[in-house]
């Protein structure tokens, strides 16, 4: 029952969650459990590393090694950690303030490098835990507190910035539709290289009180004519798509070589030089 | 009929699940989710899967 995933993976003396009524990173936190526990990977190989923000409070709940690290410093402390020891595998919880403004260089090397980390984001549009100003990924026209007359700032798309920055898996989920998030996420922790899954959320308490989108049941039902599968969005043109979300898998190659193998081949022909 | 277990210390009453109840099962009753109709829950699970706080485990159908 999937009761036992829950007593199974959760820090059971720190719950309930600090997360707000109706918050998506808990829907994020659920499908990563679930697809953590279909994969039957060996627990203590697993580590999670997150940086700050709503989303970053997601290791706090849970029952495996966890690195609580600083602001926009999760994938560094990533890349450290998997570089010291290869065969664990890393998950890195992050959200839209975190890995795009404050961590985003650090997001664009980590993809450039192609190391073999698991990025995940919560991206909820804006920064929750210091009250709602916009972030990078804030639509054109949202208020914030920062943006009182409309956010006019163009927002990124973190799918594509990682795709052309060099991961080489690419997936958009969407609190919406979890298990096809559940999916995905499992098909990016089986990923060998950099996999990057955005999984659009909803911040019911402070992005939708100021944008007047009704509660979180009706927050969650706006998803539903919003979301357009990578397969459909193919048939449909530009204007059509103004306004969707696309959602599916972008990228999935092994066309390029994951950044600690490079590494270890190096320290061999190193070895050699040396020795011979 | 199937068994809604609700953990009502864990459950903020977002109401996400009332909304997305296609039977109607589910309301809210002092800012925490109750199982009104039990018998009419037909098991999709959408309250589980999209429940943030981890309060709700719909169980398995026990005539089969």
């Amino acid at each position: 029952m999937n009761d036992e995933i829950y007593t199974k993976y959760l820090a059971l003396d720190k719950m309930p969650t600090m997360w707000c009524p109706g918050c998506g990173n808990g829907i994020v936190l659920q499908s990563i459990l679930r697809a953590v526990d279909e994969l039957n990977a060996d627990r203590d190989k697993i580590v999670f590393v997150s940086g700050i923000g709503c989303s970053s409070r997601a290791v706090n709940y849970l029952d495996f090694d966890c690195m609580h690290t600083n602001h926009g410093r999760a994938i560094a402390f990533a890349t450290g950690l998997k570089m010291a020891d290869p065969d664990l595998h890393v998950i890195v919880l992050t959200g839209d303030g975190d890995c795009a403004s404050i961590g985003g260089n650090h997001l664009i090397h980590a993809c450039r490098r192609n190391i073999d980390l698991t990025v995940i984001c919560m991206n909820n549009s804006n920064y929750g835990m210091t009250g709602g100003q916009y972030s990078p990924t804030t639509p054109i026209g949202s208020m914030t507190k920062t943006s009182v007359y409309g956010s006019y700032e163009p927002p990124f798309d973190l799918c594509k910035l990682t795709e052309s920055a060099g991961a080489t898996y690419v997936a958009r989920a969407a609190t919406f539709y979890p298990l096809q998030m559940k999916e995905l996420i499992k098909k990016a922790l089986q990923h060998h290289g950099l996999s990057f899954v955005d999984c659009a959320s909803d911040c019911p308490s402070l992005f939708g009180r100021l944008n007047r989108l009704g509660d979180a049941g009706q927050m969650m039902l706006r998803w539903k004519d919003r979301l357009v599968s990578v397969q459909k969005a193919k048939t449909l043109s530009a204007e059509e798509l103004k306004d969707k979300v696309v959602w599916g898998e972008f990228v999935n190659t092994d066309d390029r070589k994951e950044y600690c193998d490079i590494y270890a081949e190096n320290i061999a022909k190193a070895k050699e030089a040396a020795n011979g | 009929m199937r068994k809604i277990q609700i953990n009502t210390h864990w459950c903020k009453g977002c109401g996400i699940c009332v909304t997305l109840c296609p039977k109607g099962v589910l309301t809210l009753e002092q800012e925490t989710v109750k199982a009104e109709k039990e018998e009419a829950c037909i098991g999709c699970r959408q309250c589980e899967y999209h429940c943030p706080d981890f309060a709700i485990v719909i169980g398995e159908d026990e005539n089969g």
